[in-house]
């Protein structure tokens, strides 16, 4: 068994939440070598090479890894690649584009979005929407995993692992990077913010989420939101929760006008505790919730944040 | 140019999916099957695209039972010109891997010859999300996932792609393969004179062998079980108790 690790290096710069994670759930079976291909990777291949469980680093710096691109990442990396039995990477966007890719390359089905990983071809997994998992045994010669990074937490960066560069050269530039437009925020990361603050439709315009993200700036918290706030404007995507956007199991989630459809439940049942507001008592979320208060958002919200 | 859409019957969004008593997986004997939403987008895109003139035709696919040639009927009715049914189980519980997949959407394509291949980026049944990928490096295409815009354009497609810290434009070249986001669009309702019309349409089944591919299964579904549930919490009196409940659970 040889173990390897995509790490997530976007333009530069380590998703190292979601990296650590990865190698916590790759570490369950043993030793990990982790892969940084990035434009740069100075910073990231040092975070990398202290966390713990890692023996080497593998290196490789090209222009052609910036942005992602999975083309140039599965067809320059395969070689590398296929030296290992078993590779992750997170249940990002990141992995869930490039993955699948290299399956398609090896002939390999991946293994999407893992929440266990019970042995050396035998994973947890789960489907519809979370509404059941599903315990699969691979027979692939290769096993790819990407690890639903919630599920998992991050390794301490205790360790000291050896740092390998290998010279490549960028390959296949089928698709070009254009631009990006992401979202710049101080607040925590979403997927890893220990509280998270989230509004839906019933927020009703994008000028009354500045409620949600006050309550959520007094509590040190991330935004987040239902599919139903972001398609109506009120939220960009990347806030998004649930089966289509993300996955989040903070130590407390509040959810303010959400009706608990089970698309948004399956992106944070898994917190820890879940709150819920919403002036309509036979919402569904109330079956999720801890603490439910049946109450006018516009009203209560303001006042939690003065009093919290 | 000609576009493939391929289109999943699954399980209806709408309807609770429940774990069969005996472990073995979910229960899909009658209960409302429908065509996969991110599917019905990826068609709905595919519709626009000929209406604005990038396109001359419209094959949509299925693979899966017999029964797929419902879902068919509908990709027919929204506008899809013609339909391709690959029965490859007898079993509605048999889920084909995306694997599989892309291996028989690879012949169809190398086949019918289309430009774009424009793919729903998950299954909300197996949430693999892996199709679109898989297809794209069988056939060494150009790959752009997660789409919430599309612009074709000469030789290349431009696409918006939702990625985890906001949006990405990338141009694809064409040939390419296409996996499409939910805020791409909001598709269409098949009209009643569509409907009828649709029967009429071309749908030709042929099988996987007739492909030349085998259908394989790597994962092995061991069990399926329900997840660990959540009891329903107290209903607090007021604020004052909800702001003590968040205090508590702060940094907890
Ligand atoms: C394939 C697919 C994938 C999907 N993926 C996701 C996903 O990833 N994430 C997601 O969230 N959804 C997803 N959805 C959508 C999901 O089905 C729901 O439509 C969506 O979650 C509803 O969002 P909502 O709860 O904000 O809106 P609604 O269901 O409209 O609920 C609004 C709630 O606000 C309450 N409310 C209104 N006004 C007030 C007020 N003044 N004070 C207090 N409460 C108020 C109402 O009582 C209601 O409960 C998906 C759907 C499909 C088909």
């Amino acid at each position: 068994m040889k173990i390897l690790v995509l790490a997530e290096i976007n333009n530069g710069e380590l998703a190292e939440d979601q990296t650590s994670k990865t190698v916590s759930a790759a570490a369950t079976l043993g030793k990990v070598d982790v892969l940084c291909a990035s434009n740069n990777c100075s910073n990231a291949s040092t975070n990398v090479a202290k966390m713990e469980n890692v023996e080497n680093v593998i290196v490789l710096e090209d222009e052609i890894f910036a942005q992602g691109l999975a083309e140039s990442y599965s067809e320059t990396l395969i070689d590398t690649i296929n030296l290992y039995s078993h590779v992750f990477a997170p249940s990002s966007s990141f992995g869930k584009n490039v993955l699948p890719r290299i399956g398609g390359m090896l002939d390999v089905m991946v293994i999407s979005d893992v929440s266990k990983v019970i042995s050396e071809d035998t994973f947890e997994r789960p489907v519809y929407a979370g509404n059941a998992i599903q315990t699969v045994q691979s027979v692939d010669k290769v096993k790819l995993i990407s690890v639903r990074t919630s599920n998992y937490s991050a390794v301490p960066s205790t360790g000291s692992a050896n740092i390998k560069k290998i010279d490549c050269i960028g390959k296949n530039p089928l698709t070009t990077f254009i631009e990006n437009r992401m979202q710049t925020s101080d607040r925590p990361e979403l997927t890893s913010a220990k509280v998270v603050v989230s509004g839906g439709r019933g927020v009703g315009s994008k000028e009354n989420f500045e409620i949600i993200e006050g309550l959520a700036d007094k509590l040190g918290a991330a935004v987040g939101a239902s599919r139903a706030a972001v398609d109506s404007g009120f939220a960009p995507n990347d806030w998004q929760v649930g089966q289509t956007g993300k996955v989040v199991a903070p130590d407390l989630y509040v959810a303010v006008g959400i009706s608990g459809a089970i698309q948004h439940l399956a992106g944070m049942k898994d917190s820890k505790v879940i709150v819920a507001i919403n002036k309509d008592e036979e919402a569904p979320i109330f079956q999720v919730a801890d603490f439910g208060l049946v109450d006018d958002l516009f009203k209560a919200v303001p006042e939690i944040e003065k009093k919290v | 140019m000609k576009i493939l859409v391929p289109v999943k019957r699954v399980l209806d969004y709408n309807v609770k999916a429940r774990v069969k008593a005996d472990g073995s997986g979910i229960d899909l004997a009658n209960v409302k099957m429908s065509m996969n939403p991110f599917d019905e987008i990826a068609l709905e895109e595919a519709i626009r695209l000929k209406e604005k003139g990038n396109a001359e035709e419209i094959i949509a696919v299925s693979i899966g039972v017999q029964q797929n040639q419902e879902t068919l009927r509908t990709a027919l009715a929204m506008g899809a010109d013609r339909a391709i049914l690959v029965v490859a189980t007898d079993d509605v519980h048999n889920d084909i891997e995306p694997l599989t997949v892309a291996n028989i959407l690879a012949a169809i394509t190398l086949k019918e010859g289309p430009s774009l291949v424009l793919c729903g980026k998950q299954a909300i049944d197996n949430d693999f999300n892996a199709t679109a990928q898989m297809l794209s490096a069988k056939l060494k295409w150009s790959q752009a996932t997660f789409a919430s815009e599309i612009d074709v354009r000469e030789d290349m497609v431009r696409v918006t792609r939702e990625v985890d810290g906001g949006l990405q434009t990338i141009d694809a070249k064409i040939p390419a393969v296409v996996s499409v986001d939910l805020r791409l669009n909001e598709p269409r309702y098949a009209s009643l004179p569509n409907i009828m019309k649709a029967k009429r349409k071309p749908l030709e089944e042929i099988s996987p062998a007739e492909l030349g591919v085998e259908i394989t299964q790597r994962l092995k579904v061991i069990k399926t079980k329900e997840p660990d549930s959540r009891e329903a919490g107290l209903i607090l009196e007021n604020i004052d108790q909800l702001v003590e409940k968040i205090q508590e659970n702060v940094g907890g």
